[in-house]
């Protein structure tokens, strides 16, 4: 009988063909013409890690780091390997409770799920981690310990400066143009901010296999494709560690600024800002909070005086006047004015000497501060016939203003540096109306009183220019950046001398001797220094808050040497009273410790003591603190009221009489669950939506 | 020497060389499934630790077994087929009582050592040779309906005890018994009848109610057309269409609503209907309400994760493929089991589309082999056997491949010669080999 059927054999190879055919035909459309497989397969097998270089690290003149990096640790847990670990000696060791414990496990394991490692402690404290450590074994594999680098200042000092290095947030993310990534560090003020480029160095990215539980399991394509990550490069700048540290030292418990410049260099030496705050307190596991304290604080910490303090200039604008005066040929070195205690044709400004002869020229003018001189020579300058009318003698002032660095922002290496202001017509046009001011109005001016407003960091600058003969460079405090190239033009812009006036030196050289006559005898005698010849203004500078008048700020603005100038600075200590009794003796320390690295004689270090003992606290930031406890008291006793008042309802309640309360009866209706009655079948092996460990 | 010759002679070395070709590709894959970059090989081959340690093992055993196969007489299978039918049987019914659980399938049964023994997988020998000894009998007449339904029955019992231990996978494999029966002469009308509920199955599946309806209204209208002649002269023929129209119809309901809905699993469901891109909405409210817990419990699973991962796997390939050890799913563990029913995933990603298609090519030619060799049988007991191993075979390698590449759902199936496992690489070298032992003896007649 089969003879019959042999035909059927080519029927039964037919479909033998048919059945290769389709599948031939489906792989060749899986894996020839599509592509999304080999996409998908690299998503999720390949992962791309970004390998972060250590920072650059910040030196100061003298090749001291002032950061650095420390590397810390992180105790990392893996949950789904926790199966037979001594919990409880490990809370013995991190000082927490089993149910702390219980709890960290379980925000573990709904952040990162149970197979990938999550922070367990962030950054161990020394002691914890050396106790961990010489533990670790009894935990593995289920704990480990991770490096993770930060930042530390050995000198607990220039925080304003420096910065801080913070997680990017989502606005950040986005003005980088998602360079960064989520969960990165950067630099988020000062320095760190600023030189964030150079001082991040290169990141790397690494391509490693994963399997299918999220674990790596070794470089793809043994790292080919890896590209390596460069190290931050390290600054040196021009900040003297120890001068800063004596500066904060001083200004510990006042409000205000000290900023001290290289005047050959325009190089920043100290710069600092009452209150401050130690660097390290916004590094580590307490950063967040440390930064809300700080950021609240009535007396802003956060803020950098320096560069972000505006205030009017006081008396030490006087040798500006002198020398817009001169240049503009008005007056000469000996021009005399004399004053009876008051500036007559406008009746005032008051003077604080009335001594006859006391503004018989320049020089003494400016060492026993006149005021009644400075009007005038203002009004002089405003007044001025070549310029026709008071408002093109006004706008030419404000020109020397600006030569001078004053009304715009200078261009400090530091982000968020403030502009002061330089009043002009415009300005008293809209106060007093067109034609309805005179100089006599704004002669205050002329004594740096009034809308005039400049920061410690443009005075300062002010004076390096006075302290060169008329030039100056953009203050700054990187020198130079390691392994600097020609790419590198951030620094360019601190190299360029900028003489914007051209007054003779002859000008200069009477104000510096007037500046000279200051600290001789003058208003300013603390201020000298033993085999230096300081030049000096000092300011007392009239202030309001809310309409009412306040302590005057103590300000000095002083360079020594005369003829070969080191440092200029600028002092200010606010709502402190004299020029010569607080900004002065701090201004001259400073300069002693920066020119002889030392402070000479018992006397003067007792200043030191003296001075940094000394607590001034502004009336506005006690009121400040005031109204805050106040708010805060006041929420305080409300909520005290609160939950006075529950608990007296909660008393007249008692549980006798209350009714027993039973749950709201509802029928379910009875429903069998056939996936727990059926047994699991063969299909199951395929259900690998959780997946399981292989077993072999 | 004289023992050697004795094996040797008549063996279709053709068949001996694709057999060892195939069984060291599987090898290669195992191993590439499971070797990892600084494994020492020599060690974990020696320790027998590894599954590709062990297929040598296999291998070797596999060897001997295919030996003792070619030293025994074929005229032994031929006397022993029905006793060795029963025997499996028996131990199918016996892995009830004492079987093994592996896999959520109650189908294995332990051997000790480690080792276990899934009768199912035997048993596909055992009823190829029942087949073959049937069809010989000289008293057999394969027209009759009675001996049909014999032969039916002998290959489906086997089948519907494979259901029952949930090897799904399996119990498919013993409908390739139909083609060989075919071949023997089984009237083309049931291969037919067959076919046509596959297509109104996936009819079933793809098309809504309405267009079904019309659809097999429109085939009723043209049967009716051209068998005007027939239907005037017996009207009773038209109700028949009419009453077969409307079971027709309610096979659409069946299988949506009670095969879906109530005889299988929702995964299992779940899986089919992903094939034609289909998203499974349970009707049934007791399925509602499972449903709804699913989604309450947030635990939604992902019934298709296999065939999206070894569709990855395979389509990421390319024409070249990445090379040996360096497939990065293969090597991540993303496609599960994938030493044993997923294997060709890994050939796939590591030697692509001409690695795959010698891998075809290689199968292709082993089943035109068989088929010759079939063909070139004086005895019919010889040739039913070789199309048995033949329709084994392809339904083997059909239902895998096809799973892995997304043509067929999920099923629990090797791939033939390449996937890791003992039972069935012992299982496929004795269906060969005793292939290969009566075609040495094919002038012979067995009977």
């Amino acid at each position: 009988m089969a003879e019959f059927n042999q035909s059927r054999q080519i029927t039964i190879r037919l479909i033998i063909a048919i059945v290769f055919a389709i599948i031939l035909v489906r792989l060749m459309t899986l894996q020839l013409f599509t592509s999304k497989y080999a996409k998908l397969a690299n998503d999720q097998a390949i992962l791309r890690k970004i390998v972060y270089p250590s920072r650059g690290i910040i030196f100061d003149r003298k090749g001291k780091a002032i950061l650095d990096n420390v590397t810390m640790y992180d105790l990392m847990v893996t949950p789904s390997q926790l199966k037979g670990v001594d919990t409880f000696s490990l809370c013995r060791i991190l000082e927490i409770d089993t149910a702390e414990f219980k709890q960290r496990v379980l925000t573990a394991i709904i952040k990162n799920s149970r197979n990938r490692p999550s922070v367990f402690e962030a950054l161990l404290t020394p002691a914890k981690y050396a106790k961990v450590n010489e533990n670790l074994f009894r935990f593995q594999p289920a704990f480990f310990l991770q490096e993770r680098p930060i930042r530390s200042y050995p000198f607990k000092a220039a925080a304003h400066l420096l910065g801080y290095v913070g997680e990017v947030d989502s606005g950040m993310l986005k003005r980088s143009n998602f360079f960064y990534q989520m969960g990165d560090f950067a630099g988020r003020s000062g320095l760190e901010s600023y030189y964030e480029k150079v001082l991040m160095g290169q990141r790397g990215i690494q391509y490693i296999l994963r399997d299918n539980f999220n674990r790596p399991i070794g470089p793809y394509e043994n790292g080919e494709f890896d590209t390596a990550s460069v190290a931050g490069r390290h600054l040196n700048t021009y900040i003297d560690i120890e001068v800063q540290q004596l500066a904060e030292k001083l200004m510990h418990g006042k409000v205000g600024s000290v900023v001290a410049i290289e005047p050959k260099t325009g190089g920043i030496i100290a710069m600092t800002s009452g209150p401050t705050y130690d660097p390290n307190e916004l590094t580590g596991t307490e950063s967040r909070k440390n930064f809300s304290r700080l950021f609240l604080d009535a007396a802003s910490p956060l803020l950098n005086r320096g560069m972000q303090g505006v205030y009017p200039p006081g008396s030490t604008f006087k040798p500006l006047g002198a020398l817009v005066a001169l240049d503009e040929g008005l007056i000469t070195p000996d021009f005399g004015y004399a004053c009876f205690g008051r500036y007559g044709p406008c009746g005032r400004p008051a003077c604080t000497h009335s001594g006859g002869g006391h503004a018989a020229n320049l020089s003494l003018s400016i060492a026993n501060s006149c005021n009644s001189y400075y009007a005038h020579v203002l009004r002089m300058a405003l007044d001025n016939k070549k310029f026709g009318n008071i408002e093109g003698g006004l706008m030419k002032w404000k020109e020397y203003m600006s030569g001078f660095g004053l009304g715009h922002r200078l261009g400090i290496d530091l982000p968020g540096e403030y502009s002061g202001y330089i009043p002009d017509t415009a300005r008293y046009n809209k106060v007093f109306r067109k034609g309805g001011w005179s100089s006599c109005t704004i002669a205050s001016l002329g004594i740096g009183q009034g809308e005039i407003q400049a920061t410690p960091l443009q005075m300062a600058n002010a004076i390096c220019l006075i302290a060169n003969r008329g030039w100056y460079y953009t203050p700054h405090f990187v020198k130079d950046i390691e392994g600097e190239t020609k790419e590198d033009t951030i620094l360019n812009k601190y190299r360029q001398k900028i003489s914007p006036l051209h007054i003779p030196n002859d000008y200069y050289q009477a104000v510096i001797d007037g500046m000279e006559m200051v600290v001789t005898n003058g208003t300013a005698r603390n201020a000298a220094i033993d085999g230096y010849a300081v030049c000096a203004k000092t300011g007392t500078v009239e202030n309001y808050f809310k309409n009412k008048k306040q302590q005057n700020h103590s300000f000095f603005v002083a360079f020594a040497p005369k003829d070969d100038p080191k440092i200029a600075i600028c002092v200010v200590v606010e709502n402190a009273g004299f020029g010569s009794t607080w900004a002065a003796p701090i201004a001259s320390l400073l300069m002693e410790k920066f020119l002889n690295d030392s402070i000479a004689g018992d006397r003067r270090k007792a200043e030191i003591e003296r001075i940094s003992n000394v607590v001034i606290t502004p009336a506005r930031i006690k009121y400040e603190m005031h109204k805050r406890d106040s708010i805060r008291q006041a929420k305080d006793s409300l909520q005290r009221k609160r939950t006075r008042l529950d608990t007296t309802a909660i008393g007249f309640v008692h549980p006798s009489t209350t009714l027993p309360v039973k749950q709201p009866a509802r029928e379910m209706p009875q429903r069998i669950n056939w996936f727990a009655i059926l047994p699991a079948d063969r299909f199951n092996v395929y259900n690998y939506t959780q997946p399981q460990q292989r077993t072999a | 020497m004289e023992k050697q010759a004795t094996i040797g002679k008549g063996v279709d070395t053709v068949t001996v060389l694709l057999y060892y070709a195939l069984v060291l590709v599987g090898f290669i894959a195992i191993f590439s499934v499971e070797f990892r970059m600084g494994d020492s090989f020599v060690q974990s081959l020696l320790e027998l630790k590894k599954n590709y340690s062990k297929q040598v093992l296999f291998i070797g055993i596999s060897s001997l077994v295919a030996v003792f196969v070619l030293l025994t007489d074929s005229k032994f299978f031929t006397a022993i087929a029905n006793l060795l039918y029963m025997g499996g049987i028996l131990l199918m019914l016996l892995t009830f009582v004492i079987g093994k659980d592996i896999s959520g399938s109650k189908s294995w049964i332990a051997l000790g050592g480690g080792f276990n023994l899934q009768p199912a997988e035997l048993c596909k020998v055992f009823t190829a040779l029942a087949l073959a000894k049937y069809l010989s009998r000289p008293e057999t007449e394969f027209k009759t309906l009675r001996s049909h339904l014999i032969a039916f029955a002998l290959t489906l019992g086997p089948a519907v005890l494979s259901i029952a231990q949930k090897e799904t996978g399996l119990a498919l494999v013993y409908f390739s018994f139909f083609l060989v029966m075919y071949r023997e002469g089984l009237p083309a009308i049931y291969l037919i009848v067959g076919f046509s509920f596959v297509v109104l199955f996936i009819s079933s599946i793809v098309l809504s109610f309405l267009v079904y309806a019309i659809a097999l209204a429109i085939i009723a209208f043209i049967i009716i057309y051209y068998f005007w002649r027939q239907f005037k002269r017996n009207l009773f023929l038209l109700l028949g269409i009419i009453i077969i129209y409307i079971a027709l119809l309610g096979f659409h309901w069946f299988v949506n609503y009670v095969v879906f809905d109530k005889i299988l699993k929702p995964y299992q469901t779940a899986r089919v209907l992903n094939m034609f891109g289909k998203t499974y909405i349970p009707k049934s409210p007791e399925r509602i309400a499972q449903f709804e817990k699913e989604q309450a419990s947030g635990k939604k699973k992902d019934y298709t994760y296999n065939v999206k991962q070894s569709k990855i796997a395979i389509g990421s390939g390319g024409f070249a493929g990445k090379g040996f050890l360096k497939g990065v799913t293969t090597q991540g563990d993303f496609v599960p089991e994938q030493h044993t029913d997923f294997i060709f995933t890994a050939i796939a990603e590591s030697f692509g589309f001409w690695g795959s298609a010698l891998l075809l090519g290689l199968y292709f030619f082993l089943l035109y082999r068989i088929t010759a060799i079939a063909e070139r049988q004086r005895s019919t007991f010889s040739r039913v056997y070789a199309y048995s191993v033949a329709c084994i075979l392809l339904f083997h390698i059909m239902i895998n491949i096809s799973m892995t590449i997304g043509l067929m759902p999920v099923i629990g199936i090797t791939l033939p010669l390449l996937s890791y496992g003992g039972s069935s690489l012992v299982t496929f070298t004795i269906l060969i080999f005793i292939m290969l032992r009566l075609d040495a003896d094919r002038s012979m007649v067995l009977r």
